[in-house]
C-alpha cells in the first residue's frame, strides 16, 4: 500500500515533468525569429537560412523537434549552445556541481538555524519572544535577496574589508579560501530560506501541541519544555521534514539572484546568461534542471508526509 | 497512553499532491485558513500594532505611487549634478545616481512602475483565480477536473524560472512582464479560491439557496463570493508581495523593465557600481522595495480571516 502510494507519486512527478517540458518547449519555440536566424544574423540570404534550418532540424514540425529534444535530454544530449557552439551538457556539467555545493552549504547552515528558531517559538508560544520571532520571520520572508546581498557586501567587503565581493574559487582551494568565497552567498541564501523554514517548523510543532495527548501530558504535570521536546517533537518529525524540503525549493529562485550578484559560476548564472543571449537550447535545459530539482524536493516533502502518517504506513 | 498521532488525511493528501505547492509563502501564510466572516467594523480594531505599521507603510507607498509624480523636484531623466553618487543634500534629498540625476525624482517614478505593475498583475491573477475558482465550485465536475489539472501543470515551474523563459522568448516589454507575473500567480490564487469555494458550497445556506431554485451564477456571486472575499483579499496581498519580488528581481538582473523606464529594481541595478562608495543611490531603492513588501506582509499576516496562527491559544 505504502510502496504503491510512493510509486504513484513518482509516476505523477514524472508525468508532471513531461508536462513542464511541453510548456517550456512551446514557449521557447514560439519566438518569431528562430535559432537559424539568430545564428546567422539579419543579413543572411534566404538560401543560407533554409540550409541552416535544415541542418539544425528546424524545417521539421514542432512535434518532431519536441520528441527529438526529449529523446536527447533522456540520453544526456541537450543540443549545442547557440552562443558558443559547445554541447549544452558540457556547459551544465561544469556548472552543476558548483550550484549543488552552494545548495549543500546553505542547507547545512539554514536547517539547524531554522529548526532552532521554529522550535523555540513553538515552545514559548504566545510569549513576547514568539511574537518577536514571528514578526521578524514574516519580515525576513519578504526581503528581496538582492537587498540582503548588497547590504552584506556593503558591511563585509566595503566597510570591514573582511570578504571579497565576488565569489572567486581557485582550482585547488584551501579551507580559508573556500570559507571566504562562500560566506556571503550562503549567508544571503540562508536568510530568506531559514525564515520560511522556521515559520513552517513552528506551525508543525504547534499543530502537535494542540492535540489531546499533549494536554494529557500537561495534566500529568510534565514541564512544558519536556512536553515539546520529548512528546510533541518526535511526532512532528514528518511534518517538519516536509517543511524543510518545501522551504529548500525556495533556494532555486534565490540562487538566480545570488549567483549573479556574487558572480558565482553556478547553473543559475548560466541560465541568466542564456536568457541575455537568447540561447534557447541552453535555456531550455537549465529550465528543465530547475523544474526537476523543484519537483524532486516537492516529492521528498510528499514522501516525508506519507511516511509520517501512521494511518498510511500501517496498511 | 500516548496514541500515535498523525496529521489529518486531508492534509496529507493535500501536501502529497505533487506540485500542489507553488509558493512556500502560500503554505505558511494561508494554511489553516478560516472562513469566518467577521463583522467589518472589527477589522481595524483587531489589527495589532505590527498590522498597523504594515498598513501605514502600504498606504505610504500607495500615496507615493499615486501622487509622487507631482512632488518630483526634477525630471527623472535630467542630469542635475556633476557629482555622481552624491550623498544626501538639500539640493538632492536622496543624492544623485550614476549619471548625476536626482535620485528622489527617479525613485518617485520607479515606485510608480513597481507598485503599478505589481498591482495590475496581482489584480489580474487574483480576479482570474477567484472567478475560475468560483466556476470550478459551481460548474460541472469535468470542468473542475480539467481546470485543476491544467493549472497544476503550470504551478510546477518555479516562478523565476518561468519568468526567465518567458522573457527570453518574448522579450521584456511591460506587457510581457505583466502577463508573465499574472500567469505565474493565477494558479495559486485559483487553488485557494477553489478550496474555499468548495468548502462553502456544501454549507446549509448554499443548499437552501439551491433548493430555492437559484441559478449557478446567483449562488456563486451572492452566496459564495461574499464569504470567501476576505481571505482572498489577504491572498491578493500575498500575491502582490510575490510579484513585487519577482519583477524587481528580474529588473535587478537586467531582464525586467528596460531603460529608459526604470522600476525600483532597475534603480538598484544601474547604480550597483556605487556600492563601493556606499552610495545612497543603490541602498535606498533596495530598502524601498523591502519596506513595501515587509509592510504588506505585516498587514496581511494580521489580516482577519487569513492564517491566524494559533498565537495566544486562539
Amino acid at each position: 500500500m505504502l510502496v504503491r502510494l510512493i510509486l504513484k507519486r513518482l509516476g505523477l512527478a514524472a508525468l508532471t515533468l513531461l508536462l513542464v517540458s511541453g510548456i517550456v518547449f512551446s514557449i521557447a519555440s514560439w519566438l518569431p525569429g528562430d535559432a537559424a536566424q539568430a545564428a546567422l544574423g539579419q543579413s543572411a540570404t534566404p538560401e543560407l537560412l533554409a540550409a541552416m534550418r535544415a541542418q539544425m532540424g528546424l524545417d521539421q514540425p514542432a512535434l518532431v523537434r519536441y520528441i527529438h529534444w526529449i529523446a536527447g535530454l533522456l540520453t544526456g544530449d541537450a543540443g549545442r549552445s547557440l552562443a558558443n557552439d559547445l554541447p549544452v551538457s558540457d556547459l551544465i556539467a561544469k556548472r552543476l556541481p558548483k550550484s549543488l555545493l552552494l545548495a549543500a552549504f546553505t542547507t547545512a547552515v539554514s536547517v539547524p538555524l531554522a529548526l532552532g528558531i521554529g522550535i523555540l517559538a513553538a515552545m514559548y508560544r504566545g510569549s513576547r519572544l514568539d511574537r518577536a520571532l514571528s514578526i521578524a520571520t514574516v519580515a525576513m520572508v519578504a526581503v528581496p535577496e538582492f537587498l540582503v546581498a548588497t547590504l552584506a557586501v556593503l558591511v563585509f567587503s566595503v566597510q570591514l574589508h573582511w570578504l571579497p565581493a565576488l565569489s572567486y574559487i581557485p582550482d585547488d582551494p584551501s579551507l580559508r579560501q573556500l570559507a571566504r568565497a562562500y560566506a556571503m552567498p550562503v549567508l544571503t541564501l540562508s536568510f530568506v530560506v531559514s525564515a520560511q523554514m522556521a515559520r513552517m517548523t513552528r506551525a508543525a510543532v504547534i499543530d502537535q501541541l494542540d492535540r489531546p495527548y499533549v494536554e494529557m501530558a500537561a495534566l500529568k504535570g510534565i514541564r512544558p519544555a519536556r512536553i515539546v521536546l520529548t512528546h510533541a517533537l518526535p511526532n512532528a518529525v514528518g511534518p517538519i521534514a516536509n517543511a524543510v524540503a518545501l522551504s529548500l525549493s525556495y533556494l532555486l529562485g534565490g540562487a538566480i539572484i545570488v549567483e549573479t550578484i556574487f558572480n558565482y559560476p553556478g547553473i543559475a548564472s548560466l541560465m541568466v546568461d542564456a536568457v541575455s543571449n537568447r540561447d534557447m537550447p541552453l535555456l531550455q535545459a537549465c529550465a528543465m534542471i530547475f523544474a526537476a530539482a523543484y519537483l524532486a524536493l516537492v516529492l521528498i516533502a510528499d514522501i516525508c508526509a506519507i511516511l509520517s502518517n501512521p494511518r498510511l504506513r500501517g496498511t | 497512553m500516548i496514541k500515535p498521532v498523525a496529521s489529518s488525511p486531508d492534509e496529507v493528501r493535500d501536501a502529497a499532491n505533487v506540485g500542489k505547492v507553488r509558493d512556500l509563502r502560500d503554505v505558511a501564510d494561508t494554511a489553516g485558513e478560516t472562513r469566518s466572516a467577521r463583522p467589518r467594523y472589527s477589522l481595524w480594531r483587531r489589527l495589532p500594532p505590527s498590522g498597523w505599521i504594515g498598513a501605514a507603510i502600504v498606504a505610504f507607498w500607495a500615496a507615493v505611487a499615486l501622487f509622487g509624480g507631482l512632488l518630483s523636484p526634477h525630471d527623472s531623466g535630467e542630469v542635475i549634478s556633476v557629482e555622481v553618487f552624491a550623498p544626501l543634500s538639500a539640493h538632492s534629498p536622496l543624492g544623485s545616481d550614476f549619471l548625476g540625476r536626482d535620485m528622489l525624482s527617479r525613485m518617485l517614478v520607479g515606485a510608480r512602475y513597481t507598485v503599478g505593475l505589481a498591482l495590475a498583475a496581482a489584480l489580474l491573477a487574483s480576479i482570474t483565480g477567484t472567478l475560475l475558482g468560483l466556476a470550478a465550485a459551481v460548474a460541472a465536475k469535468w470542468f473542475d477536473e480539467i481546470l485543476s489539472r491544467l493549472l497544476d501543470g503550470l504551478i510546477c515551474i518555479p516562478s523565476k524560472i518561468f519568468a526567465l523563459v518567458m522573457v527570453a522568448a518574448f522579450g521584456s516589454s511591460v506587457g510581457v512582464l505583466l502577463l508573465t507575473a499574472a500567469l505565474t500567480y493565477t494558479p495559486g490564487a485559483f487553488r485557494i479560491a477553489r478550496s474555499l469555494a468548495v468548502n462553502t458550497v456544501v454549507l446549509d445556506y448554499v443548499q437552501v439557496a439551491r433548493a430555492r431554485g437559484e441559478g449557478r451564477l446567483y449562488i456563486a456571486c451572492r452566496e459564495i463570493l461574499p464569504n470567501i472575499i476576505q481571505p482572498m483579499m489577504a491572498d491578493f496581498g500575498l500575491r502582490f508581495v510575490f510579484i513585487v519580488l519577482l519583477l524587481s528581481g528580474l529588473s535587478f538582473l537586467g531582464l525586467g523593465v528596460q531603460p529608459p523606464a526604470a522600476d525600483l529594481g532597475s534603480l538598484v541595478r544601474e547604480n550597483i557600481s556605487g556600492l563601493w562608495d556606499a552610495a545612497p543611490a543603490v541602498i535606498i531603492p533596495a530598502l524601498a522595495i523591502a519596506s513595501l513588501t515587509i509592510g504588506m506582509n505585516l498587514l496581511i499576516d494580521n489580516w482577519p480571516g487569513a492564517a491566524r496562527r494559533g498565537a495566544g491559544g486562539r
